[in-house]
């Protein structure tokens, strides 16, 4: 048996157990829906305009440094997994510099992030 | 077939365990903050008008309001992301429990049955991978709804959840660099073993910085106190949620806290030992499963005829207070404690757990370490309660900058140091 199965398997379970919740709150719930209830909340007052509103564009930054920093520690997964039964072997120092080299690259890359300013959130 | 059937087993015991416990923590979330707030908390829902429990029943009160609430669908909203949002959010709260070892394993003559759901190879990274998920039933949620409070909750939560989890991918790297296996079964194996010869070999001593830094990930991933800016009621109203109503609304709160209690036993798993008991490894523990038995059914036999007497001393002192049903709470709880310590008499004198067998001995042992396992969790399940009832609520500039300016530096130097600490350790 594949052994994602039991996954698949999870997920099936997950959403039927969701989905009968949902369809017994709508079976045994009330409904009586009028226009009042229908419209979007904003504390009492009337809705204003859609939610294409303008948002604050570090927001934007912080997604492409999490882009830039998820691919650096995506890299250093297969180094990080194969580092100790390269140690055992005694080849644990060549490995260990070159990934000092990439660790470099990478901290100079953080450095240069932080003076630019773009950690800053302000 | 046969494996089908016990992987269904499996995702049994897995949605009992997180919706006992889920229940258990709404109740601890409610009674523990009136406790720490010096209140007495939620004590009037009863079965009956007599059992009450401590205010236990509420939670299942609480369900069944929701189940009978109008499931309402705002005009506005997106109705085919506006569904499918909670039904993200759920599934993934719950797919995460897939990789987590809960017990060791049921030997069953010379058939083993490892207690975890999927026996994946890439263990740990599929966690990494699921959380990031999370992402999108929030995102969808707060964008689906049209609803500015919901957007903005939602992009919040965005850029908290992916900024944190850079730093949780650190910590774990440098748990990989520690453990050299991906495997969170292998990690807890290793993590059995002793340290110096008296400290259990769990990841916290081995890894000190990199589990606050998971710790404090782990609570900005599931967006709680002190981390939770999505919700920031006094901004946001409630956040991404706004516009939910029902059960729709109550799949929302469920999944998070179960993704919270998966959290607690991947802290538990990773750092803490997960099933294993410390000081007792498994072998010890089969070797003496007759004497730990007999030891606890003798525990378990004073400590609840204990409580029946105490139960009955109340019933005495407190009837007649109330005028009605809810003095006989006591009394029936008295009663069935009584019973509890007539069954552990019982079995300690009929059957003679003295002498268990060998089979008997290991299914023991891994009973005893799935207990292990759920006392962890629970104890850090309850660190999320207790957290929350005590930090206030961080400034978002703050958050990013503890993101950003603190814990990823520290994440690169934990990782670096760790993999020099492993070099030179050889």
């Amino acid at each position: 048996m594949n052994v994602y199965v039991p996954i698949l398997l999870v997920v099936g379970i997950a959403v039927g157990f969701s989905l009968l919740f949902v369809v017994l709150s709508r079976v045994l719930g009330p409904r009586n829906e009028t226009p009042g209830k229908l419209t979007t909340y904003e504390c009492g007052v009337p809705p204003r305009g859609g939610i294409q509103l303008r948002f604050f564009v570090r927001f934007y930054v912080v997604a492409l440094l999490f882009l830039l920093f998820d691919l650096e520690t995506a890299f250093l997964v297969p180094w990080a997994v194969t580092y100790r039964s390269f140690v055992e072997l005694g080849q644990g120092a060549q490995l260990f510099l070159a990934m000092t080299g990439f660790f470099i690259l990478l901290v100079v890359g953080l450095i240069y992030e932080w003076k630019k300013g773009a950690l800053e959130w302000e | 077939m046969a494996e089908i059937a016990w992987a269904l087993g499996k995702i049994l015991f897995m949605l009992v365990f997180v919706f006992t416990v889920l229940v258990v923590m709404i109740w601890g979330e409610r009674k523990g903050s009136a406790f720490i707030q010096d209140r007495i908390g939620p004590n009037r829902a009863s079965i009956g008008g007599v059992i009450r429990l401590g205010g236990l029943v509420h939670p299942v009160a609480d369900v069944l309001k929701l189940l009978f609430k109008e499931d309402l669908v705002p005009g506005a909203v997106n109705r085919f992301f506006y569904t499918m949002a909670p039904f993200v959010v759920m599934v993934i709260a719950l797919v995460t429990f897939a990789v987590l070892p809960f017990g060791d394993a049921i030997y069953l003559g010379d058939k083993v049955i490892p207690l975890r759901i999927a026996d994946l190879d890439v263990g740990i990274l599929y966690l990494l991978a699921i959380t990031s998920l999370s992402v999108y039933g929030i995102v969808l949620a707060g964008w689906a709804s049209n609803n500015k409070y919901t957007f903005l909750g939602g992009i919040r939560s965005t850029a908290q959840m992916i900024s944190y989890e850079i730093n949780m991918g650190l910590a774990v790297l440098a748990l990989l660099l520690v453990y050299g296996s991906t495997r969170v079964d292998a990690m807890v194996v290793e993590q059995g073993q002793l340290l110096f010869g008296f400290l259990p070999r769990w990841g916290v001593f081995l890894q000190p910085l990199g589990f606050v830094l998971f710790l404090t990930s782990v609570f900005a991933e599931t967006n709680r106190t002190p981390f939770d800016l999505a919700e920031g009621e006094s901004e946001l109203v409630s956040g991404y949620n706004i516009e939910y109503s029902s059960m729709k609304f109550a799949l929302f709160f469920m999944a998070e806290y179960a993704s919270m209690i998966v959290a607690a036993g991947f802290i538990s798993s990773l750092y803490f030992g997960g099933w294993q008991v410390p000081w007792l490894d498994t072998i010890t523990l089969r070797e003496h499963a007759g004497t730990f038995l007999g030891v606890s059914l003798w525990v378990g036999a004073v400590f609840n005829l204990l409580f029946a007497a105490l139960l009955w001393k109340r019933y005495r002192r407190e009837r007649g207070l109330l005028g009605d049903r809810r003095e006989l709470e006591p009394l029936v709880l008295g009663i069935v404690f009584f019973i509890l310590a007539l069954v552990c008499l019982g079995a300690v004198v009929i059957a003679s757990p003295w002498n268990l067998g060998e089979q008997g001995a290991a299914h023991f042992a891994t009973v005893v370490q799935v207990l292990s396992f759920i006392l962890k969790t629970l104890f850090f399940s309850w660190l999320f309660i207790w957290v929350r009832w005590t930090l206030p609520r961080f400034r978002y500039d703050q958050l990013m900058k503890l993101g950003w300016q603190l814990m990823l530096p520290l994440g690169l130097l934990n990782f670096f140091v760790t993999a020099a600490v492993v070099l030179l350790a050889r």
